[in-house]
């Protein structure tokens, strides 16, 4: 359990200038050392704005052919295109449509089964070794099977999701539940509580931070997995729309679908960790 | 002879099997008389957490016999009230929370929960601090509320697994004394496990010095002197030489490990 925060440490304000600017200079270059919130802030956009400018430098100044890198501009252009033509909404509804529906089913599965085994030694026994074992089968081979199995609908959709996404978060959620503090579960004992209200009431609401946790990192996995059964077997989708366009050498539109992609991730990404800390915020674990 | 409110009869517990079996507790025997203040001390490895967390119901044993109240002790239950060195507040509860939530496991209705949880809260003086989260609480408070929690649904006694452990000096000093005042007025069995002799001689009625290899009770302390005890009594020479007297027989408890 954390205790007390550390108190903030800084320079002494009654030290000579030189002397702090001096400490001030040593601290921040150091291993872990904190650096101000403007400054990570100004080198995180100088990256961008860098690598942006030295794509457009290499388009404009035509180092690289069109069909292999198209200008930003085009790129921007052909986005607007498929969006003014509600090509770009049709693709993105479908794979949202498909991510939510294959990341629910995982996680509805996954969440209660990662507490049975974090909880429960012959539970544990039962399914992690299995887990663990699948776990390693890389999904892509499953892409084939999945197709056999469950045509180039929706459905197939959800199973490559499913398939990449369920046996890593049963892992992480069985670990999450591992995690929760035995005294914890020593208190739910000496009050009396039979198990199903010790997990209900003690073990589920303390792991509930770190399972939220695996959700959002999972869900980031999840689109990777999205895009793979899109590229392979789709009519719609981003991942169809990069197949597609790979086919009439529309390269600025898969440039444009690989951000958007990258973006679409940014942000849910961003949510989850904005809604964890509204959910968890007297739990002091988000900081 | 009365039934005692706490009876430990020929307890005998060892972890593992075979040839990994290791003693933890031989033939311990202690009686607790009602509102009795027992203090468990000894070096570490002595089995004094192991035995208090057997009387919690928390952990099972080998051999002897075990009874509150001349009612054989078969699993944890609310008749005791558990305070461990880890604070144990449930971080997404409210201190007042934490409390209802003891409350609402022993039965309580939500009005009677919400009365005797502000009730105790006030106890450990910590009535400000109601709707405070645990992450918003000091070390010492989180103890406070802690204690609170485990007398607020009127257990039988009271098993304490160094709560103040973990916190500074000062801080101690004041749980030490909230504690002793505590204990004064409401009377009640408490069964506490210390390394801090001082602490023990302080709040306790008597003390129990445990050795090892395997743990075991080595001798007995009576402590006499006059209650209510204030902070200033643990410059007496009575209780000076007391914790002498007990520091000394936890060396020697501890230096023996192979005499019976």
């Amino acid at each position: 359990m954390s205790a007390d925060p550390p108190a903030k440490t800084g320079p002494a304000r009654s030290a000579p200038k030189a002397a702090t600017k001096q400490a001030r200079r040593r601290r921040s270059s150091g291993i872990g050392a904190p650096i101000a919130r403007s400054r990570f802030l100004m080198i995180a956009v100088a990256v961008f704005v860098g690598l942006g400018l030295a794509w457009w430098a290499a388009t404009g100044l035509e180092w690289v052919k069109p069909i292999f890198l198209p200008s930003p501009g085009s790129v921007a252009t052909q986005i607007a295109k498929l969006a003014a033509d509600g090509t770009l909404w049709l693709d993105l509804t479908a794979s949202a449509y498909r991510i939510s529906i294959g990341f629910l089913i995982a996680s509805a599965l996954s969440i209660p089964i990662g507490v049975l085994i974090g909880s429960f030694r012959s539970w544990e026994a039962g399914i992690e070794p299995l887990v663990d074992f699948i776990r390693y089968m890389p999904v892509v081979a499953f892409v084939p099977l999945s197709i056999l199995w469950a045509g180039t609908g929706d459905t197939q959709k959800f199973l490559i999701i499913f398939i990449g996404t369920f046996f890593q978060q049963v892992l992480m959620v069985m670990d999450n539940v591992k995690r929760v503090p035995a005294d914890f579960i020593g208190l739910g004992r000496t009050l009396g509580l039979p198990d199903r209200k010790i997990l209900t009431r003690i073990v589920v609401p303390s792991a509930l931070p770190g399972i939220w946790d695996t959700l959002r990192i999972s869900l980031g996995w999840a689109w990777t997995w999205l895009v793979l059964a899109e590229l392979v077997a789709a009519t719609s989708g981003l991942g169809y729309r990069i197949t597609v366009s790979q086919r009439y050498f529309q390269t600025n539109t898969i440039i444009g679908y690989i951000l958007l992609l990258g973006v679409l991730g940014l942000i849910t990404d961003q949510v989850m960790k904005a809604l964890e800390k509204v959910l968890f915020r007297q739990d002091g674990h988000s900081q | 002879m009365t039934v005692p409110k706490l009876r430990i009869a020929g307890l005998d517990k060892s972890f593992g099997t075979g040839e990994r079996r290791t003693e933890v507790l031989r033939d311990i025997n202690l009686d607790l008389a009602d509102n009795e203040f027992v203090s468990l001390v000894g070096t570490s490895g002595c089995g004094k957490s192991t035995l208090l967390s057997i009387v919690a119901g928390l952990q099972d044993f080998d051999a002897g016999d075990l009874s509150i109240d001349g009612a054989p002790i078969l699993q944890p239950g609310l008749d005791r009230g558990v305070v461990f060195q880890s604070y144990t507040l449930l971080p997404w509860l409210t201190a007042r929370q934490n409390i209802e939530f003891a409350l609402k496991a022993a039965g309580y209705d939500r009005t009677a929960c919400r009365e005797i949880a502000l009730e105790h809260l006030d106890l450990v003086k910590l009535s400000q601090s109601a709707d405070r989260f645990p992450s918003e609480l000091s070390g010492g408070m989180k103890q406070r509320v802690a204690i609170a929690r485990a007398l607020s649904y009127r257990p039988k006694m009271l098993l304490m697994d160094e709560p103040f452990g973990a916190l500074d000096a000062l801080t101690r000093h004041q749980m030490q004394e909230l504690l002793t005042q505590i204990w004064e007025e409401h009377k009640l069995t408490v069964l506490f496990v210390t390394h801090d002799v001082e602490e023990a001689v302080y709040l306790s009625d008597r003390i129990v010095v445990m050795g090892i290899g395997p743990g075991r009770i080595m001798q007995t302390f009576n402590v006499d002197i006059e209650r209510p005890r204030r902070e200033e009594v643990m410059e007496t020479p009575a209780f000076m030489d007391l914790q002498r007297g007990v520091h000394k027989a936890i060396r020697e408890a501890s230096r023996r490990p192979e005499m019976a």
